[in-house]
């Protein structure tokens, strides 16, 4: 399973893991908003800590969810990107949209 | 150009091959000893190029994706993507930066924009009907040091 998903306090965490490409994207999605769609979290967690690869898919993954999110009220944070991740992640501007933090 | 070393990679348009491509080029890189942010820099923007061609160029059919890596004097990679899709009517259009015509897929319009940043070169050409390549240039070790 490329996502562990964690609920607690309104708050939901994935882990994510492995390669985060245009062709993994779509199983991820669906994982996530299916959990986001039952618990109505104030905050989605989307942890970066096991991923190994991303390219901008994984900023589209971000943006779909940060739509979501914010379609509620919620928000959204980024956990732990490793260094390729971040500077992708920096480069779409999408830290504007989202915290970035390391824990 | 002075050629040192040349594959050629021939692939189908599915995302599977996603990985397998920009796996396969990193593969070839090795021998010009780039660092790990060099790897990091070279694999995304394969992964950019070869998901455009599966998104954009073969949509809604599959083609043949061609990849073309040398390894040129100066200790430089030299990397050409090209399908035979649909082509691209406004290169520049397609160039900036958050632009998709694949909203709805959560595309995120950064394709073109990665490459541009994480390599030293970007070329690309089009015809409409006919197809795209995308050429891109990485110079391996050089160190940006202060002097």
């Amino acid at each position: 399973m490329p996502v562990r998903i964690e609920n607690k306090n309104k708050r939901t965490t994935a882990f994510l893991s492995g390669e985060i490409d245009h062709h993994a994207a779509p199983a991820l999605r669906r994982e996530i908003d299916r959990e986001i769609m039952e618990n109505m979290p104030s905050e989605l967690v989307l942890d970066f800590s096991d991923v190994t690869f991303m390219d901008s898919s994984g900023v589209g993954l971000v943006m779909g969810r940060y739509k979501i999110m914010s379609g509620f009220g919620g928000n959204i944070v980024i956990q732990n990107p490793p260094i390729q991740i971040k500077k992708v992640m920096k480069l779409s501007g999408i830290d504007r949209l989202a915290a970035i933090c390391s824990v | 150009m002075n050629v040192k070393n040349e594959m050629k990679l021939c692939f189908k348009s599915i995302s599977e091959n996603e990985g397998f491509a920009r796996t396969a080029v990193c593969g070839f890189c090795a021998m010009l000893d780039p660092n790990i942010e060099e790897i990091s820099d070279i694999r995304t923007a394969v992964s950019e190029a070869v998901t455009n061609c599966i998104v954009h160029a073969y949509r809604g059919t599959i083609g043949t994706i061609e990849i073309t890596a040398k390894i040129l004097a100066g200790n430089e990679l030299y990397i050409k993507i090209k399908d035979k899709g649909c082509g691209i009517p406004d290169i520049e259009k397609a160039m900036e930066p958050l632009y998709t015509t694949a909203a709805c897929e959560e595309r995120a319009g950064l394709g073109f924009a990665v490459m541009e940043s994480f390599m030293d070169s970007l070329k690309v050409k089009s015809a409409v009907g006919r197809g795209t390549s995308v050429t891109m240039r990485k110079k391996i070790g050089v160190r940006y040091e202060q002097t």
